[in-house]
């Protein structure tokens, strides 16, 4: 349900982070570490990346200075939500062998701490629902993801920068959030319009010292907003692409992408949806206790479509392939909506600077809407 | 039991040497309730975890009314499946499960039945030629084709001949290359298929093996005038969770762990002309 809009004058921003202090959260924000903007621990306003921008290309990813003193005029980094809650690595339980020769396994959990993260991206809050459909809402609940999930509040931050990479207004999740959020923010001259959007949102909301929207703030976000939209170059050449994807399952630009594709994930670790993962086993030194994990995997890897001595996708054509066509196609079929929420990060990303949308308009040529 | 993910121990009752490198497990859930309330469908598997080297996905053999065995059998192939072939009963492993989809056998009831497997595709029918031999009355003609590489490759003789003397049924074997002394068909499996007995409007052809086998088998099976709703084929794909969530199985929009292994050929027949899915 949406509240009257409130704003919150540029000075007052540590409030926020305080008021989610009091309320038992710790806080993660984005901050500038090693060369790009990341979520971290976040305690003081102070810490945000204040007066700093950046510029992304396929490829391409460099922190800049920009002429404002502005806390949020830069487009998502590579880190999204998903290693919050989809762990790159987790151990999931342990198996011990007792004296008798039996195996005694127990789970291994992890601890969960209420957690606020400011700054959420619209895209990244459209992919936390899809990761959420997938790990939560099937047939088997994943609990490690359900854990972390519990006590997550997030701040959304509307993107009024988006970079050339961007294209979620081809795919409908941005520049403004709409849903599954709990506060949301957008960047003004002097401060930040904000709305709270769930109970929780609110009761944070009500602690801070907000000012009553005015028309000029409301206009300006609105103008804000409409220029981010109108400002991204690239989009999808549909909403829907799963049936000319796989009515091109033998079109030659297959070929052509693999030929530039080095097959490294890059693309699906920074992708915020994807959610494959492999198992492992790591047994102590004396083989008594082992502990069984999961950690990330990629269908660009070798192991990944292997069986009893197959390797169903050994060149780079299918496993680029399976990839679009799960992403961009059968996600249709399994979660109802398109895999892509429109963050550019694969393209960002790339080391050889694949970019999807290209590729996707090469493969289906331009659809025509429902 | 509320992690998905966390086995259950189970002992080794019975190891049995089917051929070299192939062997069969029979199991035992250590926790007697868990055992009694253990159920299977024929066609589904579990996971079988050895204790340091991780788990894998190994479809159900056991008849699904014996409630104090499950059995597998297994062919030593990788990491996780020569290490198990190390096992002697009484020792333990982990399992889970079952999963997926079995066999459409209520759906089967009434029809003539083709059973068609290569190599170790028996394995996932072997329960359902046992249900089906139960129930002998409740099924029509009943055809079993199995084909193999090498006649030395062909486990289970004594049940192929046993099954073959039920009424009203055909066993056909056939191998590519066979010793001297090999009594039935060298070649391919589909040499033999003018031999089966059904009627194309009320059939059930299910099928396990390789899957240029079955892409054979399929389209002979059209051609003989059996619709593809009524051919039903067991995939295969690497399995890490079985839950859904992994997806390394994933076929299409389909994630073969959780939405097969079992499918009608209709529902697969889009990818399944196309390498590399």
């Amino acid at each position: 349900m949406t509240q009257a809009l409130s704003f919150l004058p540029r000075p007052r921003l540590q409030a926020l982070i305080d008021a989610l202090h009091a309320a038992g959260f710790r806080c993660i924000g984005p901050r500038v570490a090693e060369g790009v903007i990341a979520y971290d621990a976040l305690e003081e306003a102070a810490q945000l990346p204040w007066g700093v921008s950046e510029t992304q290309a396929p490829g391409h990813y460099r922190l800049g200075a920009s002429d404002t003193q502005r806390c949020f005029a830069w487009a998502n980094g590579p880190q999204a939500l998903k290693p919050l809650l989809f762990a790159p690595r987790e151990n999931l339980w342990r198996s011990r062998r007792a004296a008798d020769g039996g195996l005694r396994f127990e789970e291994t959990l992890p601890g969960s701490a209420p957690l606020a993260v400011i700054g959420v991206r619209p895209c990244d809050i459209a992919a936390l629902a899809l990761q959420d459909q997938h790990f939560l809402q099937q047939e088997v609940s994943d609990p490690y993801y359900a854990r972390r999930r519990r006590d997550l509040f997030l701040v959304a931050v509307n993107c009024t920068h988006p970079a050339a990479t961007c294209f979620c207004v081809s795919t409908g999740d941005g520049p403004r959030a709409s849903e599954g959020y709990d506060i949301a923010l957008t960047e003004l001259a002097d401060g930040y319009l904000l709305e709270a959007h769930s109970e929780r949102g609110r009761d944070i909301a009500a602690a801070l010292p907000l000012e009553t929207a005015a028309e000029a703030h409301i206009a300006a976000a609105d103008t804000a907003l409409q220029q981010a939209a109108e400002a991204q170059q690239r989009r999808l050449p549909g909403t829907d692409l799963q049936a000319p994807l796989f009515a091109n399952l033998n079109h030659p630009r297959w070929d052509e992408v693999a030929a530039r594709c080095l097959s490294c994930g890059n693309c699906t670790s920074v992708c915020p949806t994807c959610f494959c993962y492999s198992e492992h086993d790591a047994p102590a030194l004396d083989g008594g206790e082992v502990t069984h994990s999961r950690e990330w995997d990629s269908c660009f890897t070798q192991g990944h479509s292997y069986i009893h001595g197959i390797t169903i996708r050994a060149e780079t054509a299918p496993r680029y392939r399976q990839w679009l066509t799960h992403k961009l196609g059968s996600w249709h079929a399994q979660y109802g909506r398109s895999g892509c929420v429109g963050c550019g990060r694969c393209l960002t990303w790339c080391p050889v600077g694949i970019d999807l949308t290209e590729e996707a308009a090469a493969i289906c040529g331009e659809v025509a809407p429902p | 039991m509320s992690n998905p993910h966390l086995p259950w121990e189970a002992r080794i009752v019975e190891r049995i040497q089917e051929s070299p490198g192939l062997f069969t497990l029979r199991l035992q859930l250590s926790d007697a309730a868990a055992q009694g309330d253990y159920r299977f469908a024929p066609g589904q598997f579990n996971m079988l975890y050895l204790h340091g080297a991780g788990e894998v996905a190994i479809s159900i053999v056991s008849d699904p009314e014996d409630e104090s065995l499950i059995d597998h059998t297994i062919r030593a192939v990788g990491r996780v499946t020569r290490g198990l072939e190390q096992l002697k009963a009484g020792e333990r492993i982990g399992l889970r499960g079952p999963y997926g989809r079995g066999w459409p056998l209520a759906a089967a009831e009434g029809r003539d039945i083709v059973v068609i497997t290569g190599g170790l595709g028996c394995a996932p029918v072997v329960s359902v030629i046992e249900y089906i031999a139960r129930r002998r009355h409740q099924f029509g003609r009943l055809n079993i084709v199995q084909g193999v590489k090498h006649s030395s490759d062909l486990i289970w003789r004594e049940r192929y001949a046993a099954w073959s003397r039920l009424a009203d049924t055909r066993v056909l074997l056939a191998a590519d290359a066979g010793e001297p002394w090999w009594p039935f068909h060298i070649g391919r499996i589909t040499d033999l298929f003018g031999q089966l007995q059904f009627d194309p409007r009320r059939v059930s052809v299910m099928m396990c093996g390789p899957e240029g086998m079955m892409r054979v088998a399929a389209r002979n099976m059209g051609a003989a005038g059996v619709n593809d709703t009524d051919i039903w084929l067991s995939m295969e794909r690497n399995m890490q969770c079985a839950l859904g969530h992994c997806g390394h199985c994933q076929y299409g929009a389909k994630f073969i762990c959780r939405d097969g292994p079992v499918f009608s050929f209709d529902e697969v027949r889009e990818l399944f002309e196309v390498k590399g899915f």
